[in-house]
């Protein structure tokens, strides 16, 4: 399931009530990333944040990925939740889970969609610091 | 053929627009459409592609009733 937000959300309440959904006694692992705003980027604080996307296009790529995902990888599911609009420092900004009966494919399938969406999901951040407003020009590396 | 053009991000406000539409006669690359709906005849290396919604080079030929969008690199997460 994928899924964008306009507001704040809870992503352990998020994994709490899809884990629910999930059939008992089917999966045996859970591995999810939960990304943060923080209040400093590149030595400057960080009030705020905006962050458009492509309606259409970002919702389309998000399930393309859990998709090549599950082809990759025996899963018994994936959730993508992505925030949209305005963002204060410390909410969440994305989460990302997958569900399998062992832990591997959960590992590798969580990393394969953090990584891709990071790459290639198109979002866009514009931030709001000290010392104006910002487009965020690229992501750090996905050794970082 | 109608198509219709759409910038994103910091590409939109460098541009001062977000939409453009075209009509033309014969098929058209989506580099001869960068050419068409800004005044830079060079598309640059880091702007990404898309045609209706799936990334795209810019080599790609664009069909009547296209969606074409162009945008900077992306940075969500």
């Amino acid at each position: 399931m994928i899924e964008l937000r306009d507001s704040e959300f809870n992503p352990w309440q998020e994994l709490e009530n899809h884990q629910q959904k999930l059939a008992a006694g089917q999966y045996g692992a859970c591995c999810n990333f939960v990304g943060s705003m923080r209040d400093f980027n590149e030595g400057d604080s960080v009030s705020k944040m905006t962050l458009e996307h492509y309606p259409g296009m970002t919702e389309k790529f998000l399930q393309t990925i859990c998709d090549e995902a599950s082809e990759k990888w025996p899963l018994l599911d994936c959730l993508i939740i992505h925030r949209v609009g305005e963002i204060n420092p410390n909410d969440s900004i994305v989460l990302t889970a997958v569900w399998s009966a062992h832990r591997n494919a959960s590992f590798e399938a969580c990393r394969y969609l953090i990584e891709e969406l990071k790459h290639r999901a198109p979002f866009w951040k514009k931030e709001n610091t000290d010392k104006g407003d910002r487009w965020v020009s690229e992501n750090t590396p996905s050794d970082q | 053929m109608k198509i219709n053009v759409k910038f994103f991000a910091s590409l939109r406000e460098q541009l001062g627009q977000s939409e453009a539409f075209i009509e033309h006669d014969s098929p058209l690359s989506v580099k001869e459409i960068w050419q068409r709906t800004t005044s830079s005849d060079e598309l640059p290396d880091n702007i990404l592609c898309a045609i209706n919604m799936e990334y795209v080079d810019s080599s790609a030929m664009v069909e009547s009733d296209a969606e074409v969008a162009f945008f900077p690199p992306v940075t969500g997460g």
